[in-house]
């Protein structure tokens, strides 16, 4: 139980997708200029991450281990990725539409999200087992979520203060995350 | 669209300059930009993934029905990324090593899908060649640029040789993510300002 702790820690906190392992920018900056916008991406990460690392890690298990096709990874996980974003967007669209309006726009983008595909990868690298993916998967996608909802509630402040007009938009984004980048390498002492 | 293949290329390298003026492919810029080697190997990567793929695409686009253009075009690039990371395992282990996953993330790099889409499935085989080849050796430049300032001041080094001599403290912020970040954003306040007058 304790290596899970650990395990969970260390996934969510210490080695954050996007603050230490620079995965998952795009979104980040991108979705993080209000709040609403930044909740509803995390949401959709956590759903389709979690999703994602699980299927995958079955097919690189059972599928490509087994027939020797290893070299093929890479492009059966995007494959998977694609179509599973698209079967959950129509999934949702039909049964839950609730949660359909909330996370819509933000399913299509995912598939580009270089976290997801990154933390199949990891799950693969790491050789985990299914259940250590399984918890690898979920805190990393929570790790996600919590640095993109505290990044958008730091963004929306920036917003009111006077930035000069070269440092503006992006520019103070990127160095506004350096310093939340900062203080997460704060986590390092926990484990 | 009166454009010569020249400009084409040209427009690469400033006017749409990634990840300065287009910010996409945030990723592997922050990520691999700790030395200027990983930089550069990167850059050339992607490049090579980009021409390839604009090339295909260019080619194939008057087949591919345009309902599913998007899946097909990724199954392109994943295509050309896995000759990629064979080709760097035989000969460069070292670099594929350092480079890590993301060799196989060039295919969620949004620079790649971005030319695809916006470009190469709209233009001729030449033009592609040259959008392709103009943004990637862009893509190049740009991460040997913010590699040479993190390598130089994270480790007082430039491609392996010391240059501040030996009684030059390195700041290891620097090659760590926080540096990465307010390196990269203010590289981009630079550049807004070079760019204004």
């Amino acid at each position: 139980m304790g290596d899970y702790l650990v395990l969970i820690v260390s996934s969510m906190l210490i080695n954050n997708i996007t603050l230490a392992q620079y995965l998952g920018i795009c979104p980040f900056i991108g979705t993080s200029k209000k709040m609403e916008t930044a909740t509803g991406m995390a949401g959709a990460v956590v759903f389709v991450m979690t999703l994602a690392a699980i299927i995958t890690w079955c097919i690189d298990t059972y599928l490509l281990k087994t027939l020797g096709i290893e070299f093929l990874r890479t492009i059966a996980f995007i494959l998977v990725i694609a179509s599973l974003v698209q079967f959950v967007e129509m999934f949702l669209k039909k049964s839950i539409p609730a949660l359909y309006a909330g996370l819509g726009i933000f399913l299509p983008l995912i598939t580009t999200n270089c976290a997801v595909m990154g933390v199949c990868l990891i799950n693969i690298q790491e050789e985990y087992k299914f259940l250590e993916a399984l918890t690898a998967s979920i805190s990393y996608a929570l790790g996600f979520g919590l640095a993109l909802i505290l990044f958008a509630g730091v963004r929306e402040r920036v917003v009111l203060g006077r930035v000069p007009r070269p440092l503006q938009d992006t520019s103070i984004g990127l160095v506004t995350a350096g310093m939340l980048a900062l203080a997460f390498i704060g986590f390092k002492g926990l484990v | 669209m009166a454009k010569t293949i020249g400009q084409e290329f040209v427009k690469g390298l400033w006017e749409e300059i990634p990840p300065f003026r287009l910010v996409l492919g945030l990723c592997p810029t922050l990520a691999v930009t700790k030395s200027v080697e990983n930089g550069i190997g990167m850059g050339l990567a992607t490049t090579f993934v980009l021409v390839c793929a604009n090339i295909l695409v260019s080619i194939l686009s008057g087949i591919i029905p345009s309902k599913i253009r998007i899946a097909c075009f990724i199954i392109i690039i994943a295509t050309f990324v896995t000759v990629v990371e064979l080709v760097m395992q035989a000969y460069t282990y070292q670099l594929f090593m350092e480079l890590g996953i993301f060799i196989p993330l060039i295919v969620v790099n949004c620079i790649v899908l971005g030319r695809s889409e916006a470009f190469a499935s709209k233009n001729g085989v030449i033009p592609s060649l040259a959008d392709g080849l103009g943004i990637g050796i862009g893509f190049t430049l740009s991460l040997t640029a913010i590699s040479a300032v993190r390598e130089s001041l994270g480790s007082g080094t430039l491609l392996g040789y010391s240059i501040f001599g030996p009684s030059f403290e390195p700041f290891s912020f620097m090659v760590e993510a926080p540096g990465a970040f307010i390196c990269l954003g203010l590289l981009l306040c630079i550049m807004n300002i070079i760019g204004r007058k």
